[in-house]
């Protein structure tokens, strides 16, 4: 069985076992597991009807702005960069964005699926890549502010050494995958 | 800052389709997309309060808490200088097993009170090595705050659920089978992290700094 078959394989039993540890573990500390599940399915259903108006505002900008040709535009400007590095042109808005809005970066990721398909190599790398990465300068503002910080030193260099590292395991991985 | 980039995003668009005649599509593609927005949304319904109402099972059942619990000889080995019973670790702990588990906005209240009990930390020992001009030095991030931040910043999701849905919502074959992957790459990007973090805060230690 080569990686890639492994990989599938584990991805395949995670969920159910998550479900089934979680389930056995509340019924064995006799908890009221139906009535938590629907109290936090609740909870759940709200979340994302509150993020449905941040949802609708950034596809329709990021639906804008693929259909003017403006993306289009940029991932050429860094055809000759991302070549280097191995990853496709296309990507570069998101990975851009992805380091000031997580929301705006949801945006451009379901872009990326409607015009090249989930289970493409773009398709898989964008799922990695967001899958990996946090949102670097909305973070570390909200996070300093709380702090009374101004000077933050070496938090910057650290996040931005993470997120590559992210990045060059994502491309890796979405080429076995792929 | 979602401002200004949510109002360029849509400034640049139109005014760049307007320039090379795309109107039409930029036409189709705000409505469309609008619509798109909405049933994407009924999708990560259903996703997301499946995995909710799991988390509430799992907390109600302590399994949460013996994460958390978990956690501590982790916490001593990348925070050896918070004390073992202050607020600051336990706010910590929280923070990096929500953001394991998923539970975004359970991450940020959390995240947001260790930060401030770091900063009451920080004040602390500034106090006493700088009584003159502690306000001053207390401006400048701990290592503490460094490398929870570099922590937080490289991504602790274990199972990206979101992800899942967006993937079920465009035709994925196989939606789930990122899980294992994006567990090597955001572990990748964490060890990354971590290393970094660890290398730093044990030479400034040894300094003597604060």
């Amino acid at each position: 069985m080569n990686f890639a078959a492994v990989l599938a394989n584990i991805s395949n039993i995670i969920i159910p076992v998550v479900i089934f540890y979680v389930v056995a573990m509340g019924l064995v500390a006799k908890k009221k597991v139906y009535e938590d599940f629907v109290k936090g399915a609740t909870d759940g259903f709200h979340t994302v009807i509150r993020i449905m108006p941040t949802l609708v505002g950034l596809m329709v900008a990021v639906g804008i702005l693929r259909a003017s040709g403006f993306l289009d535009l940029i991932s050429m400007l860094f055809r000759g960069f991302t070549d280097q590095m191995g990853l496709p042109a296309q990507l570069m808005p998101l990975i851009f964005i992805r380091m000031f809005s997580s929301s705006a970066a949801t945006g451009f990721a379901l872009d990326m699926f409607r015009e090249y398909g989930t289970d493409s190599y773009i398709g898989t790398l964008t799922s990695l890549l967001l899958s990996c990465t946090e949102t670097i300068f909305y973070t570390m503002s909200v996070y300093f502010i709380a702090a009374k910080v101004t000077k933050t030193r070496w938090t910057l260099t650290g996040a931005l050494l993470a997120t590559l590292a992210g990045i060059a395991a994502s491309v890796a991985l979405a080429g076995v995958l792929t | 800052m979602l401002n200004k980039i949510w109002g360029l995003m849509i400034i640049i668009g139109v005014v760049y389709g307007a320039v090379t005649g795309n109107m039409e599509a930029v036409t189709d593609a705000a409505l469309d997309s609008a619509k798109e927005a909405v049933s994407l949304c009924i999708t990560m319904i259903g996703v997301m309060s499946l995995w909710v109402g799991l988390m509430e099972i799992a907390r109600d059942a302590g399994i949460i808490a013996s994460l958390n619990r978990k956690l501590n000889p982790f916490l001593t080995w990348l925070f050896p200088d918070i004390p073992k019973d202050h607020p600051a670790r336990e706010h910590i702990s929280t923070n990096i097993v929500a953001n394991l588990l998923g539970l975004g906005w359970a991450c940020t209240p959390a995240g947001l009170k260790a930060m401030e009990a770091l900063r009451e930390l920080h004040v602390e020992n500034c106090k006493r090595k700088y009584p003159a001009q502690w306000e001053e030095h207390a401006r400048c991030a701990s290592r503490e705050m460094c490398t929870f931040l570099v922590l937080n910043i490289s991504s602790l999701q274990l199972i990206p659920v979101n992800m899942i849905a967006y993937r079920s919502q465009y035709g994925s074959v196989n939606p789930a089978s990122i899980i294992a992957p994006a567990i090597i790459a955001t572990s990748a990007s964490t060890v990354a992290g971590l290393l970094y973090a660890a290398i730093r805060a044990g030479r400034e230690r040894k300094k003597g700094m604060l």
